[in-house]
C-alpha cells in the first residue's frame, strides 16, 4: 500500500469519519429537541417520537421494506422492466429436477435440515458436557471462537482441511489423512465430488456456528433449577433419564429459538458456498444463485424471482417468531 | 457464567473409597473428560492446522501434513506473511475494512439508540405495531433489497467508484439499514427493563428529554452497548455479500474478505500464501474475541431471547 497517499488523504477521511459522523447524528437530535421545545405545550408529545424514530423508520423503509416490494414487482418483469408475468418463476422453477434453481433449492432443504439438526445436537451435547466440568468457560471459549471469524476464513481453513492427493501420495489435508491413515479407506475428493460436497460444506458451516448454539443453550441449561435435577436424581433417574425427561422439556423452548435463528441462517446460507465452491459442482444455494444471476448474467428479473423464492421459505419462520414474540410480549 | 458449575453433580462424593459405586463414578468421571477434552481438541484442529500451515515453507507445505511439523526438527518461517503481504493488497484492505466497519458500526447504533428509547419510553400512534414490523424485518433475507437499492445508487451517482471523496458512502448507508433492526430490537428491550422511578424523579427535577437519554439512560446502558458494538463491528468485518453487491473487488475498495476470496480464486498453487492471508484476516476479530467476549456473549443471549 501506498503510505504516502495513505497519510495525506485516507487518514484524514478516517478521522474526519469518526469525529464527524457521530456529531453530525447527536447534532440532529440536539437540533430535533431545540426545535420540538419551540413547539405549543400540547404538539411537543405527537411531534417528539417521531423526531427519534424517524430516521430508523427511514432507513429500514428505504434498505429493507420498500426494496422488498420492488423485488417483487422486478421478480415479475424482464430485465428491461417490461411486464413478463411469472416467466421469471417458470423459467427458475421449470426443469425439475435439475434445471432452474432447483439444485440451489435441493441444496437449501439439504442445509436447512443438515445444518439445523446437527448445530442442535452438537450445541446441546456440548453444553450438557461442559456443565459438568469446572474448565468450562476456557472450553466454551475454544468452541466458541470460529463464531469471530469470517465465513471466507473458515471457507480457506475448510478447503484445507478436505486437501486432495490422489490414493497413494501422502495426504496433506486433515480429513483425508484421517480416512487413509487411521481408517484405510481411499481419500475422497471432498469439494468437487458431488455425492459427498454439499455434507462437506455443511459440516464446515455447522463447525463454524455450533459456538453460537452452544452459549444460548448453556444459558438456558443454567437457568434450570438444581434442585429439580437433584430431585430427579435422588428418586433414582440415571443422568440420560434426567437429560431426556427434565432437561431437554425444560430447554425445549430456547431450542425452538435457536432452530428458528438457525433455520433463516441456513436459508441465507451464501459466504461458505461463495468460497469454497463459488456454486459450482451441484453446490449451489439460492443466496448464492442470486447473486450470479445479477453480477454475471444481469438477469434482474431471475435474480428477484430467486430472492422471492427466499422470502417464501423464509415467511413461515416469520410468522413463527412474530407470534412467539407476541406471546412473550403478552407474558411481560 | 460461570456460577452454577461448582458442585452440580453432587451424588459421586458420598460414595465409600473403593466400593463399585465409586469405582463406576471414577470412570464415569473419566469418560466425561475424555469426551469434553477430546471434542474441544476435534473443534480447534482446523483453526490450529492453517495457524501451523502458515508458517510452514512452502516447500514442507506441498509434502506432508501440517501436524509433522509439532514434532522436531521445527522449520517455521514468516516467508508467507511476508510475500502475501508484499505482492497483494491485504495492507490496503485492512485499512478499508476499518474505514467500511467503523461508520458501519457508529451509524446504526446512534439511530438505533435514539429509536430505541422512543419505542420503550414515548407513546405514540401505532408504537407497538412498528415495533413488531421491526422485529419481522429481522427475518428478511438481505437478499431481497440489493437489486432496488443498487439500481438505485447507481442511477443516483452513489457508488464507490463516482465517489472518491467517500467511497465507502453507500456500503456505510446499507450496513445502516441492514444493522438496525437487530440492533433497534436489541436495545429497545435493554432500555424497557430499566426502572421507570428513574424517569419520573428525573422528571421532577426538570430534566429535558435529552438530559435523560444522554445522562441516564446511555450510561445505564453501556453493557448492551458494548455488546452491540462489538457484534456489529464483527458482523461488518467478517461480512462478504454486502461488501461485494455495494463496494466491488476494485482493489483501492474492496475490505479484507473480498480480497481475501479473490485470492482463495487467483492463488490456485499458492495455497501456502492463502492461509497466511486467511490468519491474517484473523487477527483482529480474534482479538476483539478474545478480550471482549463476555460482552460477546451477552449480546447473543439479549439478542436471541427474541420469539
Amino acid at each position: 500500500m501506498n503510505w504516502g497517499s495513505f497519510l495525506t488523504t485516507q487518514l484524514p477521511t478516517l478521522v474526519v469519519v469518526i469525529v464527524g459522523v457521530p456529531a453530525v447524528i447527536v447534532g440532529y437530535i440536539v437540533a430535533g429537541e431545540f426545535l420540538v421545545r419551540r413547539l405549543p405545550d400540547a404538539a411537543r408529545p405527537s411531534v417528539r417520537p417521531w423526531l427519534w424514530v424517524g430516521p430508523a423508520l427511514f432507513f429500514v423503509a428505504a434498505f429493507l421494506v420498500v426494496p422488498a416490494i420492488l423485488t417483487a414487482k422486478a421478480s415479475l418483469e424482464t430485465s428491461k422492466g417490461d411486464f413478463t408475468g411469472l416467466t421469471n418463476y417458470a423459467r427458475q422453477l421449470g426443469d425439475f429436477p435439475s434445471g432452474g434453481a432447483w439444485i440451489a433449492i435441493r441444496n437449501n432443504v439439504y442445509w436447512l435440515v443438515l445444518y439445523t439438526l446437527f448445530v442442535l445436537a452438537f450445541g446441546l451435547i456440548l453444553a450438557v458436557l461442559f456443565d459438568r466440568v469446572r474448565y468450562e468457560s476456557l472450553v466454551k471459549s475454544l468452541i466458541f471462537m470460529p463464531m469471530a471469524i469470517s465465513s471466507v476464513a473458515l471457507g480457506v481453513i475448510w478447503k484445507f482441511m478436505y486437501w486432495y492427493q490422489p490414493p497413494g501420495q501422502i495426504q496433506t489435508g486433515t480429513v483425508n489423512a484421517i480416512l487413509t491413515g487411521l481408517l484405510r479407506t481411499d481419500p475422497r475428493i471432498w469439494i468437487q465430488d458431488p455425492k459427498v460436497n454439499n455434507f462437506a460444506i455443511i459440516g464446515a458451516a455447522v463447525w463454524g456456528i455450533t459456538g453460537f448454539a452452544m452459549v444460548i443453550l448453556s444459558a438456558a441449561l443454567k437457568g434450570i433449577p438444581a434442585d429439580l435435577l437433584e430431585a430427579a436424581r435422588v428418586d433414582g433417574a440415571g443422568e440420560l433419564t434426567v437429560f431426556r425427561r427434565v432437561i431437554f422439556p425444560l430447554m425445549m423452548p430456547t431450542v425452538v429459538v435457536v432452530g428458528t435463528t438457525l433455520v433463516i441462517f441456513a436459508l441465507k446460507a451464501f459466504d461458505v458456498v461463495y468460497v469454497m465452491t463459488g456454486g459450482n459442482y451441484d453446490t449451489d444455494v439460492l443466496a448464492n444463485r442470486m447473486y450470479k444471476l445479477l453480477y454475471f448474467s444481469g438477469n434482474t428479473g431471475g435474480a428477484a424471482a430467486v430472492a422471492m423464492i427466499l422470502l417464501a421459505a423464509v415467511i413461515p419462520v416469520l410468522i413463527f417468531n412474530l407470534r412467539q414474540f407476541r406471546a412473550v410480549e403478552a407474558r411481560r | 457464567m460461570s456460577i452454577a458449575v461448582a458442585d452440580r453433580p453432587g451424588t459421586a462424593a458420598t460414595a465409600a473409597r473403593f466400593s463399585p459405586r465409586w469405582i463406576s463414578d471414577r470412570l464415569s468421571k473419566v469418560v466425561l473428560h475424555v469426551a469434553v477434552i477430546g471434542l474441544t481438541a476435534a473443534w480447534i484442529v482446523p483453526t490450529a492446522g492453517i495457524l501451523v500451515t502458515s508458517f510452514r515453507p512452502f516447500s514442507k507445505i506441498s509434502t506432508s501434513g501440517w501436524w509433522t511439523a509439532l514434532a522436531p526438527s521445527f522449520s517455521f518461517t514468516v516467508d508467507n506473511y511476508s510475500k502475501v503481504l508484499g505482492s497483494s493488497n491485504l495492507g490496503q484492505s485492512f485499512f478499508n475494512s476499518f474505514m467500511i466497519s467503523i461508520p458501519g458500526t457508529i451509524i446504526p447504533i446512534a439511530i438505533a439508540a435514539f429509536a430505541a428509547y422512543a419505542f420503550s419510553w414515548m407513546k405514540f400512534w401505532g408504537r407497538d405495531w412498528i415495533f413488531l414490523g421491526i422485529v419481522g424485518v429481522l427475518a428478511i433475507p438481505l437478499q431481497l433489497s440489493f437489486v432496488p437499492v443498487l439500481s438505485f445508487f447507481v442511477a443516483h451517482g452513489i457508488t464507490s467508484a463516482n465517489l472518491s471523496w467517500a467511497p465507502f458512502l453507500p456500503v456505510w448507508l446499507a450496513h445502516t439499514g441492514y444493522g438496525l433492526p437487530f440492533s433497534i430490537y436489541l436495545l429497545a428491550n435493554f432500555f424497557r427493563a430499566l426502572p421507570s422511578d428513574l424517569f419520573e424523579s428525573a422528571e421532577i427535577d426538570g430534566a429535558g428529554t435529552l438530559t435523560v437519554f444522554f445522562r441516564i439512560v446511555l450510561p445505564l446502558s453501556v453493557p448492551a452497548l458494548a455488546s452491540l458494538v462489538i457484534f456489529q463491528f464483527l458482523w461488518i468485518w467478517n461480512d462478504l455479500l454486502v461488501a461485494l453487491i455495494y463496494v466491488g473487488g476494485a482493489p483501492e475498495v474492496a475490505p479484507l474478505t473480498v480480497t481475501l476470496a479473490n485470492l482463495t480464486n487467483s492463488l490456485g498453487q499458492g495455497y501456502h500464501l492463502l492461509t497466511a492471508a486467511a490468519f491474517f484476516s484473523m487477527i483482529i476479530p480474534l482479538i476483539v474475541f478474545l478480550s471482549l467476549q463476555r460482552y460477546f456473549v451477552r449480546g447473543i443471549l439479549a439478542g436471541s431471547v427474541k420469539g
